[in-house]
């Protein structure tokens, strides 16, 4: 068994006096599959928003390669420096729901504004490196397209690139077809599907129960801010064990 | 006896009077979208930031100023200031400050209004690719808002190009002061208000004009 490049210890996180997350753990190791499903306010997307510290979180612990990220080892927890958490960040490669591309920038500069800013490469090289990915995920013959000019399945594709271009060690998609067209869904989760072939470490939320089926090396249920199940897509899927699942799964679509 | 309209006498001086528009121009844009540009991004921020007591400095600041007439704010500055405090400054230069200060306030409330319209997830895109928060304000937030912000900023432009007639009353040299000088030599005065006011009317119209432009050339495509 190779080292964990993720691993989520005892994660608790508020809204002011509601606890969305009561004690999360979770384990990756590189080349993970990992599909988180459940219903509606279970507190997926806070538990992917925590490992991309965009949420603060007020118990437990985030490794990434064995880092402790957002907050310095307990019993001193400290939530790092602002500059600590921006490289931490970068570890772990987000993709959103509604896509958030930069607007005023083309496919290329989207991709590339990581690339010079955070990792300070010279031009040629991020645009080099940004094109290879937007070649990978059949973008590059509009990699001049600002987004608004593009589909919604084109930009969540941009989206996909200018988050992995960034060489991350965990990608973070959080139901990143959702906000799709149906006939736009295929040509989204068809990159994913390579990216993952690839050995790509992959965390991702989703309400897509086949795609879910077909890519997980590893399916996880959540429930009410906890995992309540988990294992390979086989056994969650034609074996659940709690009931809970076993509903969810009665009113889940295929 | 009817009105016998006369301009030789508005011609003679239309040099004056050009100069005076100059220097109206000059002033508006020194003080508005260079002075009162950064103050309104500075003060913009301080209100959207997360410390509250930037946030009540900030909002003081813009509702003291937009509820006092600058009118009155340009005598305050140039009379109040020289001999309460001891400050020397001419006339132009109290002016100038006034009206940064006045278009500052303005702007500040223009470009808050272009950062709350921005989608949240843009912010948490830059930080997500690893970007600082500063550096995703300067790259992501600043570029998107401001080319939002433009058609609003244009208008507001305007409106405060036309308040340097104000300063005729601390005679700074500007067009209305000159207008009303050439007024009281000549008693001209349909010449002379009606070629003032066609030359006012020319310029915000060539400015409006010229925003547009810009504001073509900068759009975000789509
Ligand atoms: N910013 C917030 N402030 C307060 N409560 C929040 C916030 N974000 C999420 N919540 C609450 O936390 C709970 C978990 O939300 P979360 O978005 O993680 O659920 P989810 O599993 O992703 O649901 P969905 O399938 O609808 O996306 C919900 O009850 C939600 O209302
Ligand atoms: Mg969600």
């Amino acid at each position: 068994m190779s080292k964990p490049v993720l691993e989520i210890l005892g994660l608790h996180k508020k809204f002011k006096e509601i606890e969305v997350l009561k004690g999360v753990d979770l384990e990756m190791e590189p080349g993970d599959v990992v599909s988180v499903i459940g219903s509606s306010g279970s507190g997926k997307t806070t538990m992917l928003r925590c490992v991309n510290l965009l949420e603060d979180f007020e118990q437990g612990s985030i490794r990434i390669d064995g880092e402790e990220i957002g907050y310095t080892a307990a019993p001193q927890r400290r939530r790092r420096k602002e500059s600590e958490i921006a490289r931490q960040r970068s570890m772990t490669g987000m993709v959103f729901q509604q896509f958030n591309l930069f607007p005023h920038l083309s496919a290329l500069g989207n991709v590339t504004l990581g690339l010079t800013k955070v990792k300070q490469l010279p031009k040629a090289e991020a645009t080099a490196i940004a094109e290879r990915w937007l070649e990978r995920v059949g973008m590059a013959e509009r990699r001049n397209h600002y987004p608004g000019q593009l589909s919604g399945g084109q930009q969540q594709r941009v989206a996909i690139a200018r988050a992995i271009a960034m060489n991350p060690k965990v990608m973070l998609f959080d139901e990143v077809t959702s906000a799709l067209d149906p006939e736009l869904v295929n040509e989204v989760l068809n990159v994913i599907k390579s990216l993952a072939a690839d050995g790509m470490t992959m965390l991702l939320v989703t309400h897509e129960m086949k795609f879910a089926y077909e890519v997980s090396r590893r399916v996880v249920f959540m429930n009410q801010g906890r995992i309540e199940e988990q294992g390979a897509p086989e056994a969650v899927f034609h074996n659940p064990q709690s009931k809970r699942l076993a509903d969810f799964l009665k009113n889940a679509k295929f | 006896m009817g009105y016998q309209l006369n301009f030789a006498p508005v011609w003679r001086d239309f040099d004056l009077l050009l100069s005076g528009l100059a220097l109206g121009l000059v002033m508006a844009i020194f003080s508005v979208l260079v002075v009162g540009n950064l103050i309104g991004l500075a003060a913009a921020f301080a209100m959207t930031s997360r410390s509250t007591a930037l946030r009540r400095i900030a909002s003081a600041y813009v509702t003291i100023i937009r509820n006092l007439p600058i009118f009155f704010l340009m005598l305050v500055t140039f009379f109040v200031l020289p001999q309460q405090f001891g400050i020397r400054i001419d006339k132009v230069q109290a002016f100038v400050g006034t009206l940064s200060i006045y278009a500052g306030a303005y702007l500040t409330e223009v470009y808050r209004g272009a950062l709350l319209a921005l989608p949240k997830g843009l912010r948490e895109a830059g930080l997500a690719i690893g970007l600082t928060e500063g550096q995703t304000r300067l790259w992501v937030i600043l570029p998107v808002m401001l080319r939002n912000a433009l058609p609003a900023l244009s208008n507001n432009f305007i409106s405060l190009f036309k308040d340097t007639s104000v300063a005729a009353a601390i005679a700074v040299p500007e067009l209305t002061f000159y207008a009303r000088q050439i007024n009281n030599n000549t008693f001209r005065v349909i010449e002379v208000w009606s070629v003032c006011s066609l030359m006012y009317v020319a310029v915000c119209y060539l400015i409006a004009a010229g925003l547009r432009v810009v504001e073509r050339r900068l759009a975000i495509p789509r």
